[in-house]
Parts: C-alpha cells; sequence; structure tokens
C-alpha cells in the first residue's frame, strides 16, 4: 500500500462541442477541459483544489474517479487505473458532488445508508456502528427519519456527507461540499471533516470557490487555470506569490481623518471617517501591529479582519501568469 | 460484488413508488375505466366475427382486455425517462460512482417497481372485471407459475427496453421524441391495443421480429391458457431469448456511451 492517493500524469480531457452555423451546418469546436495536467497526492494529504468557474475542476474530480475517460495521459487513484477499475475503485473511496445527490430522495435518510450498506457489502455490526459514529458527529439523529426531498439543503449535504464515508473510505473526493451553506453549517462541515482525517487518516481533495474551506480543512492547495497547474504548495506561499494582503477594518469612537499607519496602506474611508480600512502583507507585519498602529491615532470601539478572497487570489494569480 | 445488494435496491424501489399512494391511486381508476372500453370494444368484436377471432372467444377477449390493463403499469409498457433525466441533468455520474452495475442496479430497481405496481395498479381492474364479465383463469396450478415466470420476463423484457431507449440520451441530450416513438411503438406491438394474433400477417410478423409481445402479450397468453403447455412453454423461452439479446444490446450502448460520456452541468 505504497501508492500515493492520487498520481496524474499529463492528463488532457477534450470535448467536443457542436456550434450551429446556420440551418444545417454544424462546426466541431474541441474543447480541452483539461491540458497537460500533472500532479501527485500522497496519502493522508489534505488537498484544497481550487480554480475560476470552468477551470477544469470538476472535470479532473471526474477523471479521478473514472467517470470520465481521459482523452490521454494517465491517472492513478488508490494505485488503479480509474476508468477501467471503476467498481473496485468505488469501494475505495468517497465522493461527494455538492450540487447532485446520492441518497434517495423519497426515502429516509436511514434507508440511503441501509442500501449504500448493502451496496458496499458492509458487515452489519460494522455499518451499523458507522452509521451512530457520523449520525452523532455530524448530529443527524433528529433527521435520520426524514424523507430526503425534506431536508433543508444542510441537514442534506451532512447526509450526503456521511454517505460517502459510512465505508470508510482512504480517499474522499469533495466536490464543491459546502456550495449555498450558510456560514454556520460550513464550518461544522470543516470542523467534522477535520476530525474525520485526524481520527482515521482519510486523504482529503476538495475543490472549491471558498477560501474558508481551504484555510480550515487544507496544507495544500492546487490551483488550476485553464485545464493547467498554476501554482502547488500551501496556502501562505500562494498569498506571498500573489501579493494578496489582509484588510483590517476598524470603526473607530469619533470620525478622524484618513488614517496613515506604518505596514499598511489605507484602501478605503467610508462613514466620513467612522470606518477605514486598512491593507497589510501578513508576512512583513500581523494585525495587531497594524492595530497598535491605529490605536496611537484614534480609538478603536470595534474591528474585523477580512481575509484574501479566493476569487481575487486567483484572479491576480491568472493574471500573473498571463503577464 | 456483494449480493445482497440487488435485492436491497429492488426493496428500495418498492418503497419508493409506494410513497406516492394518491399516483398509484388515480392510475388504477384510468387503467380500470380503459378496460371496460376495451372489453366492450373486443369482445363487441368477437361477437361480430361470429364468436371466435384467432383462437380467443368472448371470455378470453374480455379476459385479455381486463388483464392487460391490470399488467400495463407493472411491466411499463410506456417510456419513462428516469435515466435518459439523469444522463440530461449529469445525476449519472452518482450511479457510475457506485460500485454496482448500473444496469443491474437499474433492473433491481425496476423490478421493485413492478412489484409494488402489481396489486394496486393490477387487482382494480381484475376485480371489476370478474365482477361484468367474468375471466377465464389458468385451469392448473402450473398455469400460474409459468404466468409470473412469464410476467418477471415481461417486467424485464420491458425494463431492457426502456433502458437502452434511455441510454440514447448519452448521444441525443434530448430524447423526447425516441421516447414518444417508442411509447407509440410499445402500445401498438406489445398487444396492448388489439392482441398480437389479431394483427393483420404483416404486422404480426413485424410484431414477431421485436421484443415487444414478449413484454405484456406473452404473460397475458400464458395467464388466459390462449397458450398452454409446450407452446406456452416455447413463449417463455422466446421471452428469456429477448431477454438476453435486450440486455446484451443495452451494455453495449451504455460500453460505447460511457466513452463519450460529457457529464452535463458541471
Amino acid at each position: 500500500m505504497s501508492a500515493p492517493a492520487l498520481e496524474v500524469q499529463d492528463l488532457v480531457r477534450e470535448y467536443v462541442l457542436r456550434v450551429r452555423r446556420g440551418r444545417f451546418r454544424r462546426q466541431r469546436r474541441v474543447v480541452r477541459a483539461v491540458d497537460g495536467l500533472s500532479l501527485r497526492v500522497e496519502r493522508g494529504e489534505s488537498v484544497g483544489f481550487i480554480g475560476a468557474n470552468g477551470a477544469g475542476k470538476s472535470t479532473t474530480v471526474k477523471l479521478l474517479t473514472g467517470i470520465l475517460v481521459p482523452t490521454s495521459g494517465t491517472v492513478r487513484t488508490c494505485g488503479l487505473d480509474p476508468a477501467p477499475n471503476r467498481r473496485d475503485l468505488a469501494r475505495r473511496i468517497g465522493v461527494v458532488f455538492g450540487q447532485r445527490s446520492q441518497l434517495w430522495w423519497d426515502l429516509p435518510l436511514a434507508e440511503s445508508f441501509r442500501l449504500l450498506a448493502a451496496i458496499h457489502g458492509l458487515p452489519g455490526a460494522r455499518w451499523r456502528a458507522r452509521r451512530d459514529e457520523l449520525a452523532d458527529r455530524l448530529d443527524m439523529d433528529a433527521f435520520l427519519g426524514t424523507p430526503v426531498r425534506q431536508l433543508s439543503l444542510g441537514q442534506r449535504m451532512r447526509g450526503e456527507v456521511a454517505a460517502a464515508l459510512l465505508h470508510s473510505p482512504e480517499l474522499l473526493l469533495l466536490d464543491e461540499p459546502t456550495i449555498g451553506l450558510d456560514v454556520l453549517s460550513s464550518e461544522r462541515l470543516r470542523r467534522f471533516l477535520r476530525s474525520e482525517r485526524e481520527a482515521h487518516g482519510t486523504t482529503l481533495l476538495l475543490t472549491t470557490h471558498d477560501m474558508g474551506d481551504v484555510q480550515r480543512l487544507c496544507d495544500r492547495v492546487l490551483v488550476v487555470d485553464s485545464g493547467r497547474l498554476a501554482y502547488d504548495g500551501d496556502l501562505p506561499g500562494l498569498a506571498r506569490r500573489v501579493g494578496a494582503r489582509r484588510v483590517l477594518v476598524v470603526d473607530l469612537r469619533e470620525p478622524v481623518p484618513p488614517l496613515h499607519v506604518p505596514g499598511a496602506d489605507l484602501v478605503a474611508v467610508e462613514a466620513e471617517g467612522l470606518r477605514q480600512r486598512l491593507a497589510f502583507d501578513p508576512t512583513a507585519t500581523t494585525a495587531a501591529e497594524v492595530l497598535a498602529g491605529v490605536s496611537r491615532l484614534a480609538e478603536v470601539r470595534d474591528l474585523s479582519v477580512e481575509e484574501p478572497d479566493v476569487a481575487d487570489v486567483v484572479r491576480q494569480l491568472y493574471a500573473s501568469a498571463r503577464r | 460484488m456483494p449480493v445482497t445488494a440487488y435485492p436491497a435496491l429492488a426493496a428500495a424501489g418498492f418503497r419508493r413508488y409506494s410513497a406516492y399512494r394518491a399516483a398509484t391511486a388515480a392510475g388504477a381508476l384510468a387503467n380500470t375505466v380503459f378496460g371496460a372500453v376495451k372489453a366492450a370494444v373486443l369482445t363487441g368484436t368477437v361477437v361480430a366475427a361470429g364468436g371466435s377471432v384467432a383462437g380467443y372467444g368472448v371470455a378470453q377477449a374480455a379476459t385479455f382486455a381486463w388483464l392487460s390493463q391490470a399488467l400495463l403499469a407493472p411491466v411499463s409498457v410506456f417510456a419513462d425517462d428516469r435515466l435518459a433525466r439523469r444522463v440530461r441533468t449529469g445525476d449519472v455520474a452518482v450511479d457510475l460512482a457506485r460500485p454496482v452495475d448500473p444496469q443491474l442496479a437499474a433492473w433491481a430497481d425496476d423490478l421493485g417497481r413492478a412489484a409494488f405496481q402489481l396489486l394496486p395498479r393490477g387487482l382494480p381492474p381484475l376485480l371489476v372485471g370478474a365482477l361484468t364479465t367474468g375471466l377465464v383463469l389458468p385451469p392448473e396450478p402450473a398455469g400460474y407459475l409459468l404466468g409470473c415466470a412469464s410476467l418477471v420476463l415481461g417486467v424485464s423484457v420491458s425494463f431492457a427496453l426502456r433502458w437502452a431507449v434511455n441510454l440514447t440520451a448519452f448521444w441525443l441530450i434530448d430524447v423526447r421524441g425516441v421516447l414518444l416513438l417508442y411509447t407509440v411503438c410499445a402500445t401498438v406491438l406489445t398487444g396492448l391495443a388489439v392482441p398480437v394474433a389479431w394483427f393483420p400477417p404483416w404486422l404480426a410478423a413485424l410484431a414477431a421480429a421485436t421484443p415487444f409481445p414478449s413484454v405484456l402479450q406473452a404473460p397475458a397468453d400464458v395467464f388466459t391458457g390462449v397458450v398452454t403447455g409446450a407452446a406456452a412453454l416455447r413463449v417463455v423461452a422466446v421471452q428469456t431469448a429477448w431477454l438476453v439479446v435486450v440486455l446484451a444490446a443495452g451494455r453495449l450502448l451504455l460500453a460505447a456511451g460511457s466513452r463519450r460520456l460529457v457529464v452535463q452541468g458541471g
């Protein structure tokens, strides 16, 4: 069992689009969703896979699970070639598609777990213990008997994640797991995923638009741009690479003239000086130092720190790549 | 592959359909009303023809009318778009991410559906038929046994056909036209409208060259005793052969389709 969780070499997947040109003529256009992607993820890693819409994230996840067949290049997931071994692989990995459901829509949530246990051939004692563990840690006991179609999105997503983990897979692939969830629900889900990783050493790969997911869950970030890898490293490194800055927002007791603090740039003055925004480079200074600088000039009533937005970071990375 | 998976999936199919009671009751009412119309037309035809048409007497024609209405829902003569919809929305990705054979899983689910629909959709037309025109039933237990086997085969052939037709969604995305064409062909060629034996020779030959009579005409004939003994066994053998052919065709289509699969909607 020394094979890495994921090993991808020069992966290419093309789609053929047929574009109408006139009444009867159709033009064939080939789009490369994944364009020479290579990556390697070791067992036990937790990797965030980020990129703009259409960058090739979801296509890559489907290639990794064997649902899509590569146009060229090689993929090894848990040491297996996914497409020809799709069913064997399905026993060893868990997948959550944030926008799709793997639960039985018309049946109570508990039934989906029973069915998945049968599908995976899990012995009765084992899957019941696992279900109880998941129900407890994801706080699902109250709605296990509710038909899936009547669950809220937050409840359903917890059910989806539990469904993907029932057979204790070595690798969990999450495609936009927090899409549409409110702050509290996504935070709860992230906390659960962290504890799941700690308890079972599950390898995690998630695609997301939410920097919070990456910050709270991932040791490593892969950024894809036009089907190619644009960055591979940790999150602070990504912020450093694009010079992403955090922003300290201070609400002041009284309106004051624009604040100028060493190590930070004033980016906005709002409410006639009652609220001011100061951007700073987290590798050069800290929020505390900037706050100390502000406190010397004005009385602070309230404050918050805004993290660099993943979309901004990616945009800046793309821009620097194309320059 | 755990063998327990498929019975569990069949049970889930049964329970899924049992969640919609009002729809089931409405369907049963429609089946029964049409059964009355069909029984009147078919028996009228037999009487006008002098008491027998292609081996059907008045009682057999009436029984065929009621029985075909009773079996219409369980064998699902009309096309459904369950799989095509999953291809069109991309939800088929979820099906393919499971460690089960997609065709066998869908077959198990469909057998569960048929098992649920058998009594609530089948009993009302048969009861009304028994009370109004009377029904001809197999004289010995062997007839029922063979009838049940033929019915399971009918449901299975129907499933294999509908599943394969749905797979054209891999190429067409919008399959409404194909499904409509299928339903039109199935309505005629399964014998739902008129028994296949009553067809003019050219249409009977055409029907015999398709798996459609195996869906409904075959179990109806075995249950009503229109075919018995060796002839009934031959009918069941033909059904089995068609089942193998259509299932194999579906697997070929799936293999071809997965290679060019594009998961819709990201």
